[in-house]
């Protein structure tokens, strides 16, 4: 049986740690913000399995994703504005070439 | 004509092909989204990801989430993503370095986190299922969300309006404005005077010619010894 709480939760867990190597490890920032919307999926994921599988929180789980779903669409309008705009000055999305804040 | 409760040949059911089905194309697709040389082919297997996030969703019996999902993470962010790469593409991107080069401690640190969080959850009794009653249904979900959660679906909103206004802002280009004007501001984002460009498309930022490209502001960048 592969339908249970746990395969669901194992699942969250490797695609959150797949956009966490990608938000530690790429060099682009759009990639990164990409990683960042897998562990927001990841997240979804988990509490959607919780609220199937804990007749309580059927309804509770569900609006939580959408809350989600919508401070991720949030997230993704701010930075994706603040890499443009960054990307107009210095001419590259490679996040190690913006070196100027750091001394 | 009806399918029969299980797969001939292999005695699983149907549900679990999907959910193995699904599994495969999700995590597959975010390793395509993760180790993918070519940005744009990345921004296109994380819609495959999220496509099947959404039959997962549709599998967890949460029927409205999956349609949100299709319709917020696949219809509006993917295509914001794509004209994102799209608008900083420039032609050395695809054929440079794509990992840093401290990628090994990042892949380090995702094995452990992997590991441990695998860990916890074969570790820990979860509730098991009760009965099959427990799909969100849709109308249960709008009756709470604007009973209970009417607080946070109105913060939501307001969140959602400073999102684009504050997109819209960081994003304009400000051709109009002198940048004399903007001199003594603080040093924002809307500066549209680029720094002048060396020939192989890298910033010289570093270089004294950055002060005499934006004259007499006192922005960090310029003040640096």
């Amino acid at each position: 049986m592969t339908q249970s709480l746990d395969a669901y939760l194992i699942l969250a867990s490797l695609l959150f740690t797949i956009g966490t190597f990608g938000f530690l490890a790429r060099r682009n920032a759009i990639a990164m913000l990409m990683s960042i919307e897998l562990m927001l999926n990841a997240v979804n994921l988990a509490i959607v399995a919780f609220g199937a599988y804990v007749p309580t929180l059927a309804e509770d789980g569900a609006l939580i994703a959408l809350f989600v779903m919508a401070v991720a669409a949030a997230e993704a309008t701010v930075g994706l504005a603040i890499i443009i705009a960054i990307y107009r000055n210095r001419r590259t999305p490679l996040v190690d070439e913006y070196a100027s804040m750091r001394e | 004509m009806a399918l029969p409760q299980t797969i001939p040949f292999l005695g699983w059911s149907w549900d679990d092909l999907i959910f193995l089905v699904l599994a495969g194309l999700m995590l597959g697709g975010a390793v395509m989204v993760v180790i993918g040389r070519n940005i744009i082919r990345s921004g296109l297997f994380m819609i495959l990801s999220f496509a099947a996030l959404a039959g997962f969703y549709v599998l967890l019996g949460a029927p409205i989430v999956a349609a949100a999902q299709v319709l917020i993470y696949i219809g509006a962010i993917s295509v914001l993503i794509l004209f994102a790469i799209m608008l900083t593409q420039s032609k050395a991107g695809p054929s440079r370095l794509v990992f840093h080069h401290q990628a090994w401690a990042g892949a380090i640190a995702a094995i452990g986190l992997a590991s441990l969080l695998v860990l916890v959850v074969l570790s820990t009794d979860w509730p098991a299922q009760v009965g099959q009653g427990t799909a969100a249904g849709t109308t249960a979900v709008a009756q709470l969300l604007f009973s209970e959660y009417v607080l946070a679906f109105e913060v939501v909103s307001v969140l959602l309006l400073a999102a684009v206004i504050g997109g819209v802002f960081l994003a304009k280009r400000e051709e109009s404005l002198d940048p004399g004007e903007r001199a003594g501001d603080e040093p924002t984002l809307g500066r549209n005077q680029s720094p002048p460009v060396q020939a192989d498309g890298r910033p010289s930022a570093s270089t004294p010619r950055q002060v005499s490209g934006s004259a007499r502001s006192t922005t960090a960048i310029s003040e640096r010894p």
